[in-house]
C-alpha cells in the first residue's frame, strides 16, 4: 500500500462520520425540525457503541447500541419540541449540553480502556482492484452503510411519495395539514432517523475513527455537521461532497503537523472550524439562493388547531 | 320547505353542528342541506364561522356536537382523507400549496399513493383542458399567478371526481374577468351534477351564481333564501343584522401636494417578490388616492418604499411635503407628518404579545418624543403618558377590550385595526399611507375606519389606500390608480372609472390584451 | 396517552413565575433517581450536591466565585437572546477575554501601577466584544448563521489560548508547564471580604450588571428596542429600528460581559494564564440565562443555582464518590426542564389519556 492510497484512506475515516451525521439531519431539517443536538447525538452514540461493543465484545451489537442511543436521545429532543412546542434552539443546545454530560458519565470507567475494533469486509473480487479495491472494497461495514444511506436518502426524498409528503411539510406544515398528512408524527420519524444516523456516526468515531472512549471525542463534528446541511443546501450529494472535503481538511491538517512545516499545530487544527465559517460565508451571502434551499417551515413550531 | 324536490335525500345534511373554543360558540347548532346539482352560497362576514364549518365538514376540525349526514347514511369526517373518501373536495382561501414543490407534486401528495406521478400529471392536463383551468404539471408553484394556484387546487380536488367542492372566498384573489371564468368551470360542474359550497361575503356574486344561499352570523344561521329572490341590502340584513352606518364623502377642492413619487423603480427583495417598475403618483392635501390591484402585484412593496421601512438610493425618487425623502428612514418621514397603517397587523402594525400601550410606542417613538421619552440620553420610557395616549386613541376609536392594558393578540381583528388606526389618527397626520385598511374586519369596524380616513382627508390631510376591495374604494376615493405586476396606472377620477375598466387595469395595463391564458405566460 | 396544546389568549403569570420552580423540582426528583441508579442512597447524595456547600462560610465564597462569571455572561446573553440573536459562543469570548485582559500583566509584568487592573477589565471586555463582532459582521454582512459561527469560534479561541500559553506567553521558569507568569499583586481582583473568604469583586460587578441590565430591558427605549426586534423584526423596522445594528449590539454587548467574566475569573481566581481556564462557563451561562427566563434579575438567582451544581458536584465527589461529570447531566436536565416547563406559560396542557376516538377509520 502506498502512501496515497494510505491518506486516502484515512480521508475515508474521517469523512463518513460527517456524512452519515449530516445525511441524518439533511432528512430531519427537510421535514422542518432543525435539531441543534447532533453534537450531542453523536457522542453519546459514540459512547453507547463503545460500551455496547466492550460488554457484549462484538463491534457490531456496538454498532447497534450506537444507533440507539441517537435515536432515544433524539426523542427527548422531539418530545420538546414537537409535542411541548419548546424552542427548537435552545432544546437543541440543551441536548448537546446534556448528551456531553451523560456520555462523560457512563464513559467514565472506560477511559483507556483498548477499544474493539469494527473489522474489514473485503468484498470478493472488487476488492482485488488496483489501487480503488483496497481503498474502497475493503472496508468497515460502516463505510459501506454511509454509501447505502446516501442513495436511500437520495431515493427516498426524490422517488417515493413519503419523501414527497417529508418534504411537503417541510415547505409548509399547515398545508400539509390541511392535507390531512400527519405532521407531528412524520417530524417525530425524522428526528428518530435523523439521532439514529448521529448515533451510527458516533459508533464510527469510537469503533473505527479511533478506537477507544475519550471524553468529548466528537470535538465539535455534531456542529460541522450543521454547517455541512447548510452549505450542501439540503442536498443528498452535495452533503457527500462536502463531507469528503471536511474530512480531506482534516486529515490534511494532520500530516502537515506531522510533516512540521513549521506552523503551530494549534493552527492546523483550528484549520476544520475555520474551513467550516468560510464555508458558511460562502453559502450564505447570497440571500436569494439561501432563501429558495431552506426549507420554509424550518425551525418554526407547529400546533395543529383541534 | 324551500321549493323544489324536498323527497330527495340531500346530498348533504348537516344538524346541530357545534364548534366550540374553549367556552367560545365558533359555530353553534348549525342546520344546513346541500342538494346534488346545485351551487349553494354560505354566506358570512369576517367571524361569522363560515371557515370553521367547512373544516369541519372537510375533517380538519372535529365537532363539539352534532350530526354530519352524506347521501342519508350518518358520518363522521376524522380528516381530510376520509372527506376526500367520501367524495368531498375543497379548495382553501389560503391555498394549502407548497411552493418548493411543482404542480405535478402539488396535486400527488393528496392523491392515492400508488398512482404514478407521470399518471397523475396526464390526467390533470386533460381535466384542465376539459374544464379550462390551463396548467404546466413541471412548473414550480413559487413562480405562479395567484389565479394559477387557485387552478392547482380546483384541479386537485376534481381529480379525485369528488360529489361536492368545497371553495372558499375564491374570487377575494381574482380579477373580475378571472372570477368570470371561475364561473363558467362552476357551471360546467353544476351540469354534471355535481354540488359547489361557495362560501362568500360578496353579494352581488352569491346573486349571480348560487342557487340557494345559508347566511351566518356570530356562529348562527340567521337565514335560508334563494338569493336571485333577494336584493343586496336584504341580503346584508341578514349577514350583518343591524343596518351599518353609511359613510359619507365630500369632495373638496385639492390642496397642495403632499407626497410626490416620480419614476420609481425598486428591484425585488426576495425570489418571490415583485419589482416595482417606473411608479408615479402624486397625492394633494384633500384627496383620498386609492391603489386598486389583485393580491401580491407589488402592493406590499410599494407600501414599504413609501413607508420609509425600505428606502431607495435615489433621494429625489419620493417627496414628502416638498422634501426629498427617498433615502430618509421611517422615523425620518413621520417627523415630516406622515403615518404609516401596513397591512399585516401582527408583528408589523403591531406586535401580538406586546401590550397596546407598548404597540403606541412602537409607532411614534421619535415622533412623541418628547412626551413619550425622558431622562436625556437614555431614552426612559414615560409609562404613564403612553398610557393615558392609550386610552385617548381606544375612546376616539371606540376600540372594545378587556381590561385596562391588555396584549394585542388579545383584540379581535377589528378592534386591533381601529386601535392601529386611531394610533395613527391620533397625530393628526399631513399624510396618511393605509394598507388594505379593513382587511379581515367585521362590517362594523370596517365603516368606522373608512368614515375616519374620508374625515382625516376632509380635515385637509392627504390619503393613500392601498386596497384590493373594490367596493371600499369606490366608497372612499377621490382618485383611483390600479397596480398590475409592478407597475401602477395613471390615476384617474373616482367618477369616471368603472369596474369593468378596473378589471382591465388589474389584468395589466402593460400588455395588449390578447384574451387568450398564453398572454400571462411570461 | 395523547397531549393536546391550547394556546392562551395571554401569557400566564402564574406559570412564569412557577415554571423555573417547576423545572428545579423536577430536576432534583431525577436527580434522586439517577443517583439510586448509580447505587447511592439518594438522600445522602442530594444533601452532599446541594445542601452541604451552603452550610458553611468558605464554601458560599466559592459560590459567589463560581456564579460570578454565570450570571455575567448570563445577563449578557439574555439581552441578546431577547433581540433573536443566537450567541452560543459566549466561551469563546470568556477566553478572549481573559487573554486580552491579561496582556498588561504579562507582557508589561514589571509595570507596577493602580492603573493596571483597571486597564486589564476594560481590555478584556473590549477582547470579548471584538471576538463576539465577527459572528455579528458575519451575520450582518454575509447573513451567516451566527449559531454555528460563533460555536466555532469557541474551538479556535481555546486553540489559540493554549499555543499562546505553550509558546510566547510560557512562564520562563515554569519549568516548562504550559502556565503563564503569575500576575502582579496588583494584577489580581481583591477579595470583597478578606477576612472572610475567597470572594472577589467580580460577584458585585455581577449584580450590577444584572441590576443595569433589569433597567435597561425594563424602563428605556433601548430595552423596547431589544424586545421589539426580537418578537418581531418586520414590527421593529416599522418601529424605525435596525435589526442590523442590533445584532452587532447584542453581539457586542454579551461579547464584552463575556470578556469581563472572562479576565475576572483569571485574575480573581487563577491568577495566571493556563490552557484550560473555564468548565464550561459559557455554555452554562445558556442554561442561566433560561432558567432565569432571560430576566435579568432572575438570572441572578439562576446563577448561583447554576453555580451551585459545580460546587456540589466537586462536594458529592469527595464525600459520597459519585463523578463530577454527574454536574453537566444535572446541568443538562435542568435545561431540559426549564425548556418543558415553559410550555405551561404559553398553552394549557390537557393530557387525554383515552385511545383515540373510535369511529370511521
Amino acid at each position: 500500500m502506498n502512501i496515497w492510497e494510505a491518506i486516502l484512506l484515512t480521508v475515508i475515516t474521517a469523512s463518513t462520520p460527517l456524512v452519515i451525521a449530516a445525511l441524518g439531519e439533511l432528512v430531519t431539517e427537510r421535514s422542518g425540525v432543525l435539531n441543534l443536538g447532533v453534537e450531542g447525538m453523536m457522542i453519546i452514540g459514540a459512547v453507547a457503541a463503545f460500551v455496547g461493543a466492550q460488554l457484549s465484545g462484538s463491534p457490531y451489537v456496538g454498532i447497534l447500541c450506537g444507533i440507539a442511543g441517537g435515536a432515544v436521545s433524539s426523542q427527548l429532543f422531539a418530545f420538546l419540541t414537537l409535542t411541548l412546542v419548546a424552542n427548537q434552539v435552545a432544546t437543541g443546545l440543551a441536548l448537546t449540553l446534556l448528551g456531553l454530560g451523560v456520555s462523560g458519565m457512563i464513559g467514565e470507567g472506560y477511559v483507556s480502556v483498548p477499544g474493539v475494533r469494527l473489522p474489514e469486509i473485503a468484498i470478493p473480487v472488487l476488492s482485488d482492484v488496483p489501487v480503488i479495491g483496497a481503498v474502497l472494497f475493503r472496508q468497515d461495514l460502516i463505510f459501506y452503510l454511509s454509501i447505502v444511506l446516501l442513495l436511500g436518502v437520495n431515493w427516498f426524498l426524490f422517488r417515493s411519495r413519503a419523501g414527497l409528503k417529508l418534504r411537503a411539510i417541510g415547505d409548509s406544515h399547515t398545508s400539509a395539514h390541511a392535507l390531512g398528512i400527519h405532521v407531528i408524527r412524520t417530524r417525530y420519524l425524522a428526528v428518530m432517523f435523523g439521532g439514529a444516523c448521529a448515533g451510527l456516526a458516533g459508533a464510527q468515531l469510537s469503533l473505527v475513527y479511533t478506537p477507544q472512549w475519550v471524553e468529548n471525542m466528537s470535538a465539535g463534528r455534531g456542529w460541522i455537521t450543521l454547517a455541512l446541511v447548510v452549505f450542501a443546501s439540503w442536498r443528498p450529494w452535495r452533503v457527500f461532497a462536502g463531507g469528503y472535503l471536511f474530512g480531506a481538511v482534516t486529515i490534511l491538517q494532520l500530516h502537515a503537523q506531522a510533516l512540521g512545516l513549521g506552523i503551530p499545530s494549534q493552527y492546523l487544527s483550528m484549520l476544520p472550524y475555520a474551513a467550516t465559517i468560510v464555508v458558511l460565508i460562502i453559502i450564505s451571502h447570497n440571500r436569494r439562493t439561501t432563501m429558495i434551499n431552506t426549507p420554509a417551515s424550518l425551525g418554526k413550531a407547529f400546533v395543529p388547531e383541534r | 320547505m324551500t321549493v323544489s324536490d324536498a323527497s330527495a335525500v340531500p346530498l348533504l345534511s348537516v344538524r346541530g353542528l357545534t364548534k366550540l373554543f374553549g367556552s367560545f360558540a365558533a359555530c353553534n347548532e348549525i342546520d344546513l342541506d346541500i342538494a346534488g346539482g346545485e351551487i349553494h352560497a354560505l354566506l358570512g362576514e369576517n367571524g361569522a364561522g363560515k371557515s370553521t364549518l367547512v373544516k369541519m365538514l372537510f375533517g380538519v376540525l372535529q365537532p363539539s356536537a352534532g350530526q354530519i349526514t352524506w347521501q342519508g347514511q350518518a358520518v363522521s369526517i376524522g380528516s381530510p382523507a376520509e372527506a376526500r373518501k367520501l367524495g368531498i373536495g375543497m379548495v382553501f382561501q389560503h391555498f394549502s400549496l407548497f411552493e418548493a414543490l411543482t404542480v405535478g407534486e402539488n396535486i400527488a401528495l393528496s392523491l392515492d399513493p400508488k398512482i404514478s406521478l407521470a399518471q397523475i400529471s396526464d390526467e390533470a392536463a386533460s381535466l384542465s383542458k376539459a374544464y379550462g383551468l390551463p396548467l404546466d404539471p413541471k412548473a414550480h408553484v413559487a413562480d405562479l399567478s395567484v389565479g394559477e394556484r387557485q387552478r392547482i387546487e380546483i384541479v386537485r380536488a376534481l381529480l379525485q371526481n369528488p360529489r361536492l367542492i368545497i371553495l372558499d372566498e375564491p374570487t377575494s384573489v381574482l380579477t373580475p374577468q378571472e372570477a368570470d371564468r371561475l364561473f363558467e368551470t362552476l357551471f360546467k360542474l353544476r351540469g354534471e351534477g355535481r354540488s359547489v359550497l361557495y362560501i362568500s361575503h360578496r353579494l352581488e356574486e352569491v346573486r349571480r351564481i348560487c342557487d340557494r344561499a345559508t347566511v351566518l352570523r356570530h356562529g348562527r344561521v340567521t337565514g335560508a333564501c334563494d338569493p336571485r329572490q333577494e336584493t343586496p341590502a336584504s341580503l346584508a340584513r341578514m349577514m350583518v343584522g343591524s343596518e351599518i352606518a353609511e359613510v359619507h364623502r365630500e369632495v373638496l377642492a385639492p390642496g397642495e401636494v403632499r407626497l410626490d413619487v416620480s419614476r420609481l423603480s425598486v428591484p425585488a427583495r426576495t425570489p418571490f417578490g415583485v419589482s416595482l417598475k417606473d411608479v408615479s403618483l402624486s397625492v394633494r392635501a384633500g384627496e383620498v388616492l386609492a391603489i386598486a390591484g389583485v393580491a401580491g402585484n407589488g402592493q406590499g412593496e410599494l407600501f414599504d418604499v413609501l413607508s420609509g421601512e425600505v428606502t431607495v438610493s435615489d433621494a429625489k425618487a419620493i417627496r414628502i411635503r416638498g422634501r426629498d425623502v427617498g433615502d430618509l428612514g421611517i422615523n425620518g418621514r413621520r417627523l415630516l407628518g406622515a403615518s404609516f397603517v401596513p397591512e399585516e397587523r401582527h408583528g408589523h402594525g403591531a406586535v401580538t404579545g406586546m401590550p397596546l400601550s407598548d404597540n403606541l410606542l412602537l409607532a411614534r417613538s421619535q415622533s412623541d418624543r418628547k412626551s413619550f421619552l425622558g431622562g436625556g440620553i437614555f431614552s426612559v420610557i414615560r409609562h404613564a403618558s403612553i398610557r393615558s395616549a392609550t386610552q385617548r386613541v381606544c375612546a376616539e376609536m371606540d376600540v372594545r377590550k378587556s381590561g385596562e392594558d391588555p396584549s394585542a393578540g388579545a383584540l379581535s381583528g377589528g378592534n386591533l385595526q381601529k386601535f392601529i388606526v386611531g394610533r395613527e389618527l391620533d397625530r393628526q397626520p399631513a399624510l396618511l399611507i393605509v394598507n388594505q385598511p379593513t382587511w379581515g374586519v367585521d362590517a362594523g369596524a370596517a365603516s368606522r375606519i373608512r368614515q375616519a380616513l374620508i374625515d382625516l382627508a376632509k380635515a385637509g390631510s392627504a390619503v393613500v389606500v392601498i386596497s384590493q376591495d373594490l367596493d371600499e374604494i369606490f366608497e372612499i376615493a377621490t382618485n383611483i390608480a390600479v397596480i398590475s405586476e409592478g407597475r401602477l396606472s395613471e390615476p384617474y377620477p373616482a367618477g369616471t372609472l368603472t369596474l369593468e375598466r378596473i378589471g382591465l387595469l388589474m389584468g395589466g395595463i402593460h400588455e395588449t390584451h390578447s384574451g387568450g391564458e398564453a398572454a400571462h405566460a411570461h | 396517552m395523547r397531549i393536546e396544546l391550547q394556546k392562551r389568549p395571554a401569557v400566564s403569570p402564574l406559570f412564569s413565575m412557577l415554571s423555573p420552580l417547576l423545572a428545579l423540582a423536577l430536576t432534583l426528583i431525577f436527580g434522586a433517581i439517577m443517583f439510586a441508579l448509580l447505587g447511592k442512597d439518594p438522600v445522602a447524595a442530594m444533601h452532599a450536591f446541594f445542601i452541604e456547600p451552603l452550610l458553611e462560610t468558605w464554601s458560599l465564597h466559592e459560590l459567589a466565585i463560581k456564579a460570578a462569571p454565570l450570571i455575567l455572561m448570563g445577563v449578557g446573553l439574555a439581552v441578546c437572546y431577547r433581540s433573536n440573536n443566537w450567541n452560543i459562543g459566549a466561551e469563546g469570548q470568556f477566553t478572549i477575554g481573559a487573554i486580552t485582559g491579561s496582556y498588561t500583566p504579562i507582557v508589561f509584568y514589571d509595570w507596577h501601577s493602580p492603573l493596571v487592573l483597571p486597564l486589564m477589565l476594560v481590555m478584556g471586555a473590549l477582547g470579548g466584544a471584538l471576538f463576539g463582532a465577527i459572528p455579528a459582521l458575519l451575520k450582518a454582512h454575509f447573513n451567516t448563521n451566527e449559531i454555528l459561527t460563533s460555536l466555532m469560534l469557541v474551538y479556535i479561541a481555546q486553540l489559540f489560548l493554549d499555543w499562546l500559553i505553550r509558546g510566547a506567553w510560557r512562564d520562563p521558569k515554569g519549568f516548562n508547564f504550559p502556565v503563564s507568569r503569575d500576575f502582579a499583586p496588583e494584577a489580581i481582583l481583591p477579595a470583597i471580604w478578606e477576612e472572610s473568604g475567597r470572594a472577589h469583586w467580580a460577584f458585585v460587578f455581577a449584580l450590577i450588571a444584572a441590576v443595569l441590565c433589569w433597567f435597561m430591558m425594563r424602563y428605556t427605549l433601548k430595552g423596547f428596542e431589544i424586545t421589539v426586534l426580537g418578537q418581531s423584526e418586520r414590527a421593529g423596522r416599522f418601529a424605525g429600528f435596525s435589526s442590523k445594528r442590533m445584532v452587532w449590539f447584542g453581539f457586542l454587548f454579551s461579547g464584552a460581559l463575556a470578556g469581563l467574566a472572562g479576565i475576572c475569573e483569571v485574575s480573581g481566581s487563577i491568577n495566571h494564564l493556563q490552557p484550560a481556564i473555564s468548565p464550561g462557563y459559557g455554555f452554562t451561562a445558556i442554561i442561566v440565562a433560561f432558567l432565569g427566563r432571560l430576566n435579568p434579575l432572575g438570572i441572578v438567582a439562576s446563577g448561583l443555582v447554576l453555580g451551585l451544581t459545580y460546587l456540589g458536584g466537586e462536594a458529592a465527589q469527595l464525600s459520597i464518590g459519585v463523578s463530577d461529570k454527574v454536574t453537566r447531566v444535572f446541568q443538562g436536565l435542568l435545561l431540559f426542564f426549564v425548556l418543558s416547563c415553559d410550555t405551561l406559560i404559553y398553552y394549557k396542557v390537557r393530557v387525554t389519556w383515552a385511545r383515540l376516538r373510535g369511529g370511521a377509520a
